[in-house]
């Protein structure tokens, strides 16, 4: 199980919305991949081409705020994003985050210790981040070792698939 | 405990609840729109089989009616078997209109109910004292499949609105500037109850405009206790009985917020955020390219009405165009009956047929680069309605109609002074 995650980061501030991570024209699309080659194409369209695997995202208030659609979610961790840091998250993208598996991590100081491009140290029991870069610390929430293995297996999508097979397999089907 | 606790409570099968607690829910009613496809493959792959009540669960194509592209038209298909094969009693498609419209409309909110729908908006039903709250396609496979859901009990936001409304303005003009000044961010993860005597002795209509954009507040809820209008409304649709919690004296509000809104001029919500409101007053008069009414927040009959008083016997600003598109069927048809669609059309008005239309972007008037756009829809982030280079305000439909008559953001109150002098 990875407790540590380590990644560079991409800050965006306030009030990101869902239209401006995944706009109402690519809602037809149905490949995470696909969805996620137009990830935050309304802020930042270099996001895509600019994002690399186990990448962070910085935020300040309400991340993911608008429309409830999953779309939101799947484009960030498709995209290769492994966490999302912030403020306060929108309450329908935070619960369709821990369906998708991608980490919501609160902290208020984030934002003050990270600029774009600095690499972050996330430490996801302990609940503390670190610049990697500057040598900074600042408090984060905590998660348990339940929680990291309900994300790591893919969210809670996983583990209902994984509960129906194995209802399926006592009941001989 | 608050009215929401006492709904929320009985779905759980528990005496009391509190803030703060995670409780498992009884759904009451579930809708998904045509957005969620991925709710029907997460059914199968979960191990769905059967819906848990055929009775309680249906699809509202709203978002792509009619299908604007061929995989639009695939999702549409893929559902209609979904659909046929789970026997749904209730099924509305294309020709129905916004799921937030046809479901007060079809009878099937009342209030105590719990209900859940794949879309923001689903705040709106608090105007009928009901528990309404959007969730994702995967938190929608699991309700079809076990008709519950996990909740979070949400502390409660009391907003306290009073004084009554100069002509000209509006309760779409009322919520925005509650957005303004509360901001985008006021109640995440809160519930919001509207009160106080402008609540009151509100209709129908501009109750459900309030609580729908509660959720641009980042509300999980919308909570008024019904009044006559709506106890009017309900039962002129349903003979069901139904319960009206009351919120106990003592209930401890997370926060609480008075407004009076008897001094308050029109409001718009400027490009790119919905809480970026100011009045009327201090808005230059920009061009506008195209102005919109429609949607869940101002789509219904009474928003039509407003433009056609506007508008009637005019004609729109030749460099502007006005799209309207009514929130449901049954909208339209009373906006036929009472000449409304032929006088506004008359005007120069494009119609198009129930659903949302350009309000998310997907089809019905889009936008391009650089074009303004004043809407009486929910939004107004980049990329909403089309291009991520359009500038997007929100307004009231009246003050909608306004600048499509002047071709710019005009003070819909000297429009209606003009309209007055002429009659």
């Amino acid at each position: 199980m990875n407790t540590i995650i380590r990644g560079n980061v991409h800050c965006y501030g306030d009030n990101i919305d869902t239209d401006l991570i995944c706009p109402g024209r690519f809602l037809e699309l149905k490949d995470p991949y696909e969805i996620a080659s137009h990830a935050l194409c309304g802020l930042d369209p270099d996001f895509p081409k600019k994002v690399k695997e186990g990448d962070i995202i910085i935020a300040g208030k309400n991340f993911g705020c608008g429309s409830s659609r999953e779309h939101g979610v799947i484009a960030i961790k498709y995209s290769g994003i492994k966490a999302v840091i912030a403020k306060s998250f929108a309450k329908i993208y935070y619960r369709n985050a821990i369906n998708q598996g991608l980490y919501l991590i609160y902290s208020e100081r984030a934002e003050e210790i990270l600029k774009d491009g600095d690499r972050i140290e996330i430490n996801l029991l302990e609940g503390n981040i670190r610049n990697l870069t500057t040598g900074v610390k600042a408090s984060c929430n905590k998660l348990t070792k339940g929680e990291i293995e309900i994300a790591e297996s893919g969210g809670m999508i996983e583990e209902y698939k994984r509960k129906a097979k194995e209802m399926n397999k006592r009941l001989g089907l | 405990m608050h009215a929401i606790e006492k709904i929320l409570a009985k779905a759980a099968g528990k005496k009391t609840v509190k803030s703060g607690e995670i409780i498992n829910c009884k759904i009451d009613f579930a809708e998904i729109n045509d957005l969620y496809l991925q709710t029907v493959y997460s059914f199968y792959e979960m191990g769905g089989t059967r819906v848990w009540d055929k009775e309680k669960v249906t699809f509202v194509f709203d978002h792509y009616a009619p299908a604007p592209t061929i995989k639009t038209a695939q999702i549409h298909k893929e559902m209609r078997q979904f659909i046929n094969e789970q026997h749904l009693t209730h099924h509305f498609d294309i020709n129905c209109g916004v799921c937030h419209q046809v479901m007060p409309e079809a009878g099937i909110i009342k209030p105590g109910i719990v209900l859940v729908a794949t879309d923001s908006h689903t705040t709106t039903h608090g105007a009928f004292g009901a528990f309404g709250t959007g969730i994702g396609a995967t938190d929608m496979a699991t309700v079809l499949i076990s008709g519950e859901l996990w909740f979070r009990v949400p502390e409660v936001i009391k907003i306290e609105i009073n004084g009554q409304l100069q002509k000209g303005v509006y309760a779409k003009d009322v919520i925005l500037n509650i957005l303004g000044k509360l901001k985008a961010d006021a109640a995440v993860y809160k519930a919001i109850e509207f009160c106080g005597s402008y609540v009151e002795k509100l209709g129908v209509a501009d109750r459900m405009t309030i609580c729908n954009m509660a959720v641009e507040m980042g509300a999980k809820t919308a909570y008024m206790k019904p009044n006559d209008k709506v106890l009017d409304y309900i039962r002129s649709k349903i003979d069901d009985k139904f319960v009206i919690y009351d919120t106990d004296p003592n209930y401890k509000f997370f926060e609480s917020h008075v407004f009076n809104v008897s001094d308050l001029s029109p409001q718009l919500a400027m490009p790119h955020s919905v809480d970026n409101v100011t009045s009327i007053e201090n808005v230059p008069p920009f061009k506008v390219d195209q102005a919109f009414i429609g949607s869940c927040t101002g789509g219904r009959l009474e928003d039509i009405k407003e433009a056609y008083k506007i508008l009637k016997g005019r004609s729109l600003h030749p460099d502007t165009r006005l799209v309207i598109i009514p929130a449901s069927t049954e909208v339209y048809y009373n906006a036929m009956d009472l000449g409304y669609v032929q006088g506004l059309t008359k005007s120069g008005a494009t119609f198009a047929s129930p659903g949302c239309g350009p309000c998310l972007g997907t089809h019905a008037g889009l936008l391009a680069d650089e074009e303004v756009c004043i809407s009486a829809t929910n939004r107004n982030f980049p990329g909403r309605m089309g291009s991520t280079k359009a500038n997007i305000f929100l307004a009231s439909p009246a003050g909608v109609a306004a600048a499509a008559l002047k071709g710019k953001i005009t003070d819909v109150r000297e429009v209606l002074k003009e309209v007055n002098e002429d009659a």
